[in-house]
């Protein structure tokens, strides 16, 4: 997340008009949005837990064990086994991995074609926009988890799939709020001055209108990681996410794992929590950096 | 008004074309090895259809903008979606006695999310920052992250360990046992209600906050007017028209919920049937669905954007 908000702020240094409103973002986050800040530390709590999965977790995440098979949460298994002796929080640990790998880079998918697509149709505007304001208008008529089923049903389910479905499918969603923040940036004096220079169209989008709607698209990143992971579990509930035994948290709570759940009602806990934190975590962080970064903003989600 | 709604209704047709042409492609894009992979997985299939049958019913023989402009004068012209590959009845036909099933689970949980939502909102706004307002927040917040099917998982489990009841998974039709079948979808539509809820909650509060600031609500103060009768007759009524919008963004977040729910409840509609499509890869039904479920929001949209001008006296159509 740093890494997006730092690398605002050289290019926006190039465009004197914008102040960039991340400066001592990190301070402001955690002196006026508590809540907020709260959700970023989960959120890095459980990145780093995906990433070091296999020094944190104590078990393997496929590690059978018939003879400890659905055994009550205890001190040797903190969140019980499932109906294959496995260890239910260790799956939920690399369930995490799973959930930040795709949640990121779905997310970042969506982000890079948001961009595209919004400030393309927002700066140039005219016939293409209408156009493609017609066609986003379509996409978005589908309920998101209908396509995602949909392509499953021509790609077959697979991580790739699942990534570059999602990241699509929010990218064309989120486009419409990029075009709009662009629509806004354009009228600007400032653009109105480069244009009259004779600046080339791709000068200005990169040196005046991109860093001006970064508040936007970093806004729309954060949330977008929350709302990747709830649609990536439904899609994983419904057996057509990661195929198993890969651990992912909507795919511990269906299938196999429902059967059981009447003799190890733990089971139906766990990986449902997780969830829930994180993709609670995401939405305060993404508020609380929504209301820094771009006041505009409040209250539209 | 006439003139309005007739432009609208032409403005819908780029709309539906892209659309059409989303669903046309997606499913087009089926790799050829899938169908292979159909023909050795439905041993059904395998005696009774050759590859050449199946690429034919799928239409896949003939070159793409052919296909495109069969398959929507089928639709236009005579209401055709095409056939089930492996159940010999034609699509329509499903869409038919599934459709109303999910629409029933849809409106009631709209109702129920519109229950939750908005005397939790206006209560949030006129007590704003209190304890109440913030527990309120809170909770929708929460609402946000928490997973319906994980709800649904733990409602189907935990009262049956705890209290040895589980809700009802044997479908009645609303017309056989109207009793039944709303003591049957009331739960799923609660569940589904309430992950809805949570957007429109902030937007009540949101908008009775901003209509409570008006010059005419404290006018209505002046006079004495009671507090009912001020939130309730002046600032609600005001204050809910651009909740009757979100109910049009909504609209696809309610039939894709439903989908998750249909499964975990078992309840026979378009959710089901499309998942049972897609585990068959039956995809004249998917197509099918997909294409119904798109237009649908579409005129849940335009109903939404037509009622408006009832709503709101200001408004007015030019």
């Amino acid at each position: 997340m740093a890494a997006v908000i730092e690398s605002n702020t050289p290019a926006s240094a190039a465009a004197p008009a914008a102040r960039p409103p991340s400066r001592g973002l990190l301070k402001r986050l955690f002196r006026d949005k508590p809540l907020g800040a709260t959700g970023g530390l989960v959120l890095l709590f459980m990145l780093v837990v995906g990433i070091l999965a296999s020094l944190v977790a104590p078990y393997g995440y496929n590690e059978i064990n018939m003879i400890e098979r659905l055994q009550a949460p205890s001190w040797s298994h903190w969140f019980g086994t499932d109906n294959l002796g496995r260890d239910v929080l260790s799956r939920c640990i690399y369930g995490a991995r799973l959930s930040v790998i795709i949640g990121c880079s779905a997310a970042l998918l969506s982000t890079v074609i948001s961009i595209l697509i919004g400030v393309t149709s927002g700066y140039w505007g005219g016939r293409f926009d209408m156009v493609m304001q017609r066609f986003v208008d379509a996409w978005m008529s589908f309920p998101g988890l209908i396509i995602l089923i949909v392509v499953v049903s021509v790609f077959g389910p697979g991580m790739l799939q699942t990534i570059i479905t999602l990241g699509v499918l929010l990218g064309i969603d989120g486009s419409r709020i990029v075009r709009s923040a662009v629509v806004a940036v354009r009228e600007n004096m400032y653009v109105h001055a480069a244009q009259s220079l004779g600046a080339s169209s791709l000068r200005i989008l990169w040196k005046h209108i991109l860093p001006n709607v970064m508040p936007v698209v970093i806004v729309i990143f954060t949330t977008r990681v929350g709302t990747v992971i709830l649609a990536e579990s439904g899609l994983a509930f419904l057996g057509l996410g990661v195929p198993p035994p890969a651990p992912t948290w909507g795919g511990m709570l269906s299938g196999s794992g429902r059967t059981y759940m009447f003799q190890g009602p733990w089971l139906a806990l766990a990986p449902g929590l997780c969830l829930t934190v994180m993709v609670y975590a995401t939405n305060v962080f993404g508020d609380a950096l929504r209301d820094l970064l771009d006041p505009r903003m409040r209250g539209s989600r | 008004m006439q003139g309005y709604i007739i432009r609208r209704l032409l403005s819908l047709l780029p709309t539906l074309f892209f659309a059409s042409l989303i669903v046309f492609i997606t499913v087009r894009l089926i790799p050829g090895d899938i169908i292979d992979m159909m023909l050795s997985q439905n041993d059904v299939a395998a005696d009774k259809m050759s590859r050449d049958q199946v690429v034919a019913a799928l239409g896949l023989d003939k070159p793409m903008w052919q296909q495109y402009v069969t398959w929507v004068t089928n639709i236009v012209f005579h209401g055709d979606l095409g056939k089930s590959l492996w159940q010999n009845s034609p699509v329509t036909e499903f869409l038919r006695a599934r459709m109303p099933v999910t629409f029933e689970l849809g409106l009631l949980a709209l109702i129920v999310g519109l229950l939750i939502a908005i005397p939790i909102g206006v209560y949030s706004a006129i007590r704003q920052d209190t304890a109440g307002d913030y527990v309120g927040r809170s909770f929708s917040i929460l609402l946000l992250a928490v997973p319906s099917f994980w709800i649904g998982t733990m409602v189907m489990v935990f009262p049956s360990i705890w209290w040895g009841w589980s809700p009802e998974v044997e479908y009645v039709p609303f017309f056989t046992d109207p009793v039944q079948n709303l003591k049957q979808m009331i739960i799923p539509a609660i569940i589904l209600g309430a992950a809805l809820s949570a957007i429109t909650m902030r937007l009540t509060r949101t908008m009775m906050l901003e209509v409570l600031r008006q010059d005419y609500i404290r006018t209505a103060w002046a006079k004495g007017l009671s507090e009912p009768l001020v939130v309730m007759r002046h600032a609600l009524r005001n204050a809910l028209i651009p909740v009757v919008t979100l109910i049009g963004l909504q609209a696809p977040l309610l039939i894709g919920g439903a989908v998750i729910i249909e499964q975990i409840f078992v309840i026979p509609g378009m959710g089901l049937l499309l998942l049972d499509a897609v585990n068959q890869r039956d995809y004249p039904i998917i197509t099918g669905v997909f294409l119904v479920v798109g237009v649908a929001v579409m005129v849940i949209n335009l109903i939404v954007d037509l009622s408006y001008g009832l709503l709101d006296p200001k408004v007015r159509y030019r």
